[in-house]
Parts: C-alpha cells; sequence; structure tokens
C-alpha cells in the first residue's frame, strides 16, 4: 500500500498533466503578515517543461484510481497501468514544500473517481481546507469540480479555492455520450450556472462586507479536446464565446488529442496532435477576450474552419479589405487593434503617442509595430504607396511567403502570461 | 569635455542632475567612479552625492509625471548599461517641457528609458519566477541569482509580501550582496560564500536543511513527469525560459 512518496509523486503528476490549465492568475489574496504566502492578479509561471509549458500550480491527482471509463482519458478504468492515491497530509507538505523554495504559486488537484464525484469532491475539498486552516497557506488553490458531485459540495470548496474546473472535454451532448457514457452534459453545466451564481452573490455580500468569505474568487475555466469528436471550430468557438459571456466563465482551455487510447475505435486515429489548430483556436480566443472580436467576425458558416496557415485576425481582415487601410493617426483604439501586425501594446502605445504629434512608419516600426504586416493595412503620415492596390489574395500570398516563420515551425503558446503595459 | 563622475548610486545621480543645472555646466558623459576615467581627458567634475539634493530633483520628477512613471529613469539605471547621459537627457526633457512628456513615445529618449524600463522589468519578472530557495540547516531559505541588470532592489518586496513567515536570503553572486529577510526587516548583507558552489548556486550538502534533498528531489521528478514528449517543443521552453537562469534551477541541475 504505501507506495515511496517520490512514486506516487511521478504517477499522479503524470496522470494530470493531460489537463492544459495551468494558469494561477485571478487571485489577490494577502497573507497580512498571518501565514504563508499570497497570489499575484496576473499570475506568476514557475518553470516550463520540455514542451514549453509552464508549471505554475503542483498539478497532481488526488488518485488517479477511477469509476468510470472515458474514452480519451488515460486514467478511465479499463486501463492496465499503475494506480496509486495520496493522502491530505502527503498533498499538503509537497504543496507548502514546494511553495516556501519558490517552485510553485499553490496546488491544482483533480482525481479520478472513487466511490462517487460526491465522496470524491469531498476529498478535494478538505486538502483544500486544510491547507487554508490549518497551515495558513495564502497561495493558489485550484480544485477540479467533480461531474456529478452534488453542488452542496462543490460550494464548500469554492469557500477554499481560488479557482474551480469543470471540464466539459467534448462540446457536443451527443459526442459526449459516446466518449464518456458515464458522464452527463448538463450534469457539466448545471454546476457551472450555480457557481457562477455563487460568485456574484459572494462579490456583492463583500461589497457589503468585507469581512464575508470569497467565494472562488479566481472564477472558473474549463477545457475542450480538440480533435476527438469531429466538432467544427466554429461550434467549439460558440460554445466558448457563450461560456465567456453568460457563464462569465475566465478562461477556456483547447487540448489538442493526444490518442493515449489507441485501442479504442470510437476515437479517430491521427498521427500527431493537432497542435497548429489547437494554436489558432487560443488566437481566436485572444480576439475574442482582448481584441473585441465577436465570435461571429471569426468563424462563419462559410468558413466554419479557422484557416491553418495564417492568424485569424489576418484572416478577418483579409475577410473585411473595405475596411482597410487604417490611418493610425486617427481611427479609434477599436480599429487599430484590429490591424494585423499592431498587438494591444503597440496599439496603446499609439494612442497616448499620437497626441504628441504624427506618427511616421519608422516610429511606428520602434513603437513595435510589425511594418511587415501591417503595411498592407495602414496609413500614417507618409503612406507606403504601391502596397495599397493590392487585392487580398496577393497580400495573402506576400505575407506567406515573405513570412516570418514559416507555418511548420510556428510557436505553441499554450499557457501565455501577458504582460501588458 | 566636461567629465562628470559620480559615486554609482541613483542618488548620486539624482545630484548629478542638480549640480549640473547649479554649475550651468552639460555633462558630455557621466562616469561611476573608477570606471575608466583615468583613460578619459577633460574637464572632470567630481560629483558630491547629496541627498538634499537628490530629494529636490525626485520631488521635481514626482510634479512632473504619473506615479508609475517616476520609477522610469530609477528602473533604466538599474540596466547598468551606461545609460547615465541618457537618464540625465530624460529627467532634463521632463522638465523643461511644459507638459507631461511619459507617454510620447516618438520621442527618442522618452522611448528608450521606456525600452530600457521593459528590459529590467522583465527580467525582475522572470527573477520572481526561476529564482529557487534551498533550505539550510538554520532554517534559513537561500537563493543565488546572477542577474545581468542590478534587478535585486525591485524584487525585494514580492519576496516580503509572500514569505512572511520564513527567514530568507536573496544573493546576488555577480555583484556581491544580498539582502536577508529576518521576520521582521529585510537588510543588506554580503556573505563570505563558503558553503555555496557559485557555478550551481547550490548549498553544499552538509548545509541543506533535513529534507531539502529529499524535496530536490521530488521536484525534478514533478518536472520530468508533467512533460508531454508528443509535445516536445524546447524552442518555446527556450523563448519562455532563457538558458542564462538555468545555471541555478533545481529542475534544471543534475543532483549528486
Ligand atoms: S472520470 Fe475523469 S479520470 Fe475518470 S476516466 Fe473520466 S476523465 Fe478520466
Amino acid at each position: 500500500m504505501s507506495l515511496d512518496i517520490r512514486e506516487k509523486l511521478k504517477i499522479l503528476a503524470n496522470g494530470a498533466k493531460y489537463d492544459v490549465s495551468c494558469s494561477s492568475s485571478g487571485s489577490n489574496r494577502s497573507n497580512h503578515g498571518k501565514g504563508l504566502g499570497n497570489s499575484v492578479y496576473a499570475g506568476i509561471c514557475h518553470s516550463f517543461t520540455d514542451d514549453g509549458r509552464c508549471i505554475s500550480l503542483l498539478k497532481i491527482l488526488y488518485t488517479n484510481y477511477c469509476i468510470y471509463d472515458c474514452a480519451y482519458c488515460i486514467n478511465r478504468k479499463s486501463n492496465d497501468i499503475p494506480r496509486a492515491a495520496f493522502s491530505v497530509k502527503e498533498i499538503v507538505d509537497l504543496t507548502i514544500n514546494f511553495y516556501r523554495r519558490n517552485y510553485i504559486e499553490g496546488l491544482f488537484l483533480s482525481s479520478g473517481v472513487i466511490l462517487n464525484p460526491d465522496h470524491t469532491m469531498e476529498q478535494l475539498a478538505n486538502v483544500a481546507k486544510e491547507l487554508r486552516t490549518k497551515e495558513k497557506f495564502f497561495g493558489y488553490i485550484h480544485l477540479k469540480a467533480i461531474p456529478g458531485a452534488s453542488y452542496e459540495i462543490i460550494k464548500k470548496a469554492g469557500f477554499f479555492a481560488d479557482r474551480l474546473s469543470m471540464n466539459i472535454e467534448i462540446p457536443t451532448e451527443q459526442n459526449l455520450k459516446m466518449l464518456a457514457p458515464e458522464k452527463d452534459y448538463r450534469g457539466i453545466l448545471q454546476p457551472m450556472q450555480l457557481m457562477k451564481e455563487g460568485i456574484i452573490e459572494s462579490k456583492e455580500e463583500r461589497r457589503k462586507y468585507r469581512t464575508s468569505k470569497a467565494f472562488v474568487p479566481a472564477g472558473q475555466s474549463t477545457q475542450f479536446i480538440v480533435g476527438a469528436s469531429p466538432e467544427k471550430d466554429q461550434l467549439i468557438l460558440k460554445v466558448a464565446s457563450g461560456l465567456y459571456n453568460q457563464q462569465k466563465l475566465k478562461r477556456v482551455y483547447y487540448s489538442g488529442f493526444l490518442p493515449v487510447n489507441e485501442y479504442d475505435k470510437r476515437l479517430p486515429a491521427i498521427k500527431e496532435p493537432p497542435l497548429i489548430r489547437e494554436h489558432r483556436l487560443y488566437q481566436a480566443d485572444w480576439l475574442m477576450r482582448f481584441y473585441k472580436f465577436d465570435v461571429n467576425e471569426i468563424v462563419d458558416d462559410l468558413h466554419p474552419d479557422l484557416d491553418l496557415e495564417i492568424d485569424p485576425k489576418l484572416s478577418w481582415a483579409l475577410r473585411n479589405p473595405w475596411l482597410f487601410p487604417i490611418d493610425v493617426n486617427h481611427a479609434d483604439y477599436e480599429m487599430i487593434l484590429r490591424i494585423p501586425g499592431i498587438g494591444v501594446r503597440s496599439a496603446q502605445m499609439i494612442i497616448n503617442a499620437r497626441r504628441y504629434g504624427k506618427l511616421s512608419v519608422d516610429k511606428l516600426k520602434k513603437i513595435g509595430v510589425v511594418m511587415k504586416r501591417a503595411k498592407y493595412f495602414i496609413t500614417c503620415s507618409e503612406l507606403p504607396p504601391a502596397v495599397k492596390d493590392l487585392k487580398p489574395e496577393a497580400i495573402r500570398t506576400k505575407i506567406l511567403t515573405e513570412a516570418l516563420v514559416p507555418v511548420k515551425k510556428i510557436q505553441k503558446p499554450v499557457q501565455l502570461q501577458l504582460y501588458f503595459g | 569635455m566636461n567629465i562628470f563622475i559620480y559615486d554609482r548610486t541613483f542618488e548620486g545621480l539624482l545630484t548629478t542632475v542638480f549640480d549640473s543645472y547649479d554649475l550651468k555646466i552639460v555633462p558630455d558623459v557621466i562616469v561611476p567612479k573608477n570606471n575608466l576615467q583615468d583613460s578619459l581627458f577633460g574637464n572632470k567634475i567630481e560629483i558630491i552625492t547629496d541627498t538634499v539634493k537628490a530629494e529636490r530633483v525626485w520631488n521635481g520628477l514626482e510634479k512632473k509625471l504619473t506615479d508609475g512613471a517616476c520609477q522610469l529613469p530609477y528602473k533604466a539605471w538599474l540596466s547598468e548599461m551606461k545609460i547615465e547621459m541618457l537618464v540625465y537627457k530624460f529627467i532634463r526633457k521632463v522638465f523643461e517641457t511644459p507638459f507631461n512628456i511619459e507617454k510620447n513615445y516618438g520621442d527618442e529618449h522618452v522611448l528608450a528609458i521606456r525600452q530600457l524600463n521593459r528590459k529590467v522589468t522583465r527580467e525582475a519578472c522572470r527573477t520572481l519566477e526561476f529564482l529557487r530557495f534551498q533550505k539550510t540547516t538554520d532554517n534559513i531559505y537561500y537563493a543565488s541569482i546572477a542577474p545581468p541588470y542590478n534587478i535585486l532592489p525591485v524584487i525585494i518586496s514580492h519576496f516580503e509580501k509572500r514569505f512572511t513567515d520564513q527567514h530568507w536570503i536573496i544573493y546576488d553572486i555577480k555583484r556581491h550582496y544580498g539582502v536577508y529577510y529576518d521576520l521582521q526587516q529585510t537588510s543588506e548583507i554580503t556573505l563570505e560564500l563558503n558553503h555555496v558552489n557559485t557555478g550551481t548556486g547550490r548549498i553544499s550538502n552538509n548545509a541543506m536543511g533535513e529534507s531539502e534533498e529529499l524535496y530536490q528531489y521530488l521536484w525534478k521528478d514533478y518536472f520530468q513527469s508533467v512533460n508531454i514528449t508528443e509535445r516536445k517543443n524546447l524552442r518555446l521552453q527556450m523563448n519562455f525560459m532563457p538558458k542564462r537562469f538555468w545555471q541555478y534551477m533545481t529542475e534544471k541541475q543534475m543532483l549528486t
């Protein structure tokens, strides 16, 4: 029974790694000199794995035993793999000792389902409670809300955690039924709705009584597996957009399908995980969250899938050529944000700097505008002539051939931490 | 050629600005003491750091700039990239322009100060991420750093807020100074690094506290276990976590 702690950690970290969320953002706990740790609103990454993903939290499973048999999951009950379970104390000790050494921002605890969802959720809540009350731990805690657990227990957990996440994994009810027969689509969405209401309520309480306890202050997140089922990007992004707008989710993660159970014929046979598609989905998600794009501008019935060759912002610009060129010395912030080659930071700098005088191509370059891209879409105090009359198709070809990075080598920011400023 | 010599402190540099106004002499170059000044020929003016004068210049900045922007010249100066003249020109420009210029990124000095500031801030942010403490036999958590810019002053408050209930030391091996937090306050220290391997930043095995080695192993195990081989992307890893940090990072070291 008593596996060596190193063995346990290897097994239970390995089982947790397919959940891509690792963010430690959205919370502002402070220890006021009476405990250990705090959390920084923007979140902090502490290391990066060989696959380039951020390590911010100690991401582990409470146990990888599971009574369910989801097709896409390494921990499903029909897999013959080494199994282990932590004790509450082991998790607490690991978290505190890693934290004190500045290895991590906190804990992300998930689990296979043991006995039943309620019992499992109870265990996760206990770990969080122990950390907060006994150890006076003010670092970040992210708990997985176990699908099917009753809201009462999820709610209890929410008063100790910074973030709760319920993974939808498969974006349509019918395909979820096929791949994860024990799970219930509505049973996942419903607690999300209740949590949202709980969060709003708690915020109001805290406005009135500053001492009342925070409930999931860093909000909820979820994850979709991309490519395990045949949904188009349009559908995935629409669901995501609804989750952001109606359920007020903080983050939606997209995880390119990895064939961990190749024997299962319900799943597509693929050679490589769809990493470029995943990357494009994150870019589209970015456009919705930071660039004020509506989901219907990014994908529509004519273009239900994102273009793999070019990013979704460029793709949008080429589909709407009549909006360009944009005069950077006069256009408003929203329009400047939409120019390919201009990011949030450059857009803000442009707005600030142009109050002092007209901006030239040279100054735009210095500010950080990627002129190779932007030149097709802007005018400023000096017009770059020739390019103005190019047709969208020609621009596309030109950008692709002069391309900054060949498509195949494109970098995949799975967990970007943004420093705006 | 007017050569101003200051004592390599920020107060000294602010005093330089003050004296330059006072003496009505514009420096052609400002150098820290003992820095090549013997090879420079010209009118050498040695600045005596004066906190009152420095304060007056600082207050002047506070009047003309927003709160956040006052830090700009200081952080840029921490880059130690021979930018004394730039800081000087920036401060004069701030004083001599009737309106606030902090966001005029079309201006070369404003833009340069901002860009240096970003460099220093980025390095400081990364140090918050990648610095690793090791627990010693006296229950002090010790960390080595060797940053390209002098970022230690910028990162202290983060660790003060976070690790309130443990003793810690952060030591800049390159600049031979560090800070020690003793549960009450943080003070500047210099150490004899007998128990620290300056190549790896590690403390020697007999100086390691109980379970320190176990946790280093556990952390390395964890780091290996969460990697997904099918997604390997070393370039991306290096983008986010530049190689110069690896030297002192537990998970990137061979444990003996
Ligand atoms: S319930 Fe969770 S752990 Fe269990 S098989 Fe399904 S996805 Fe895997």
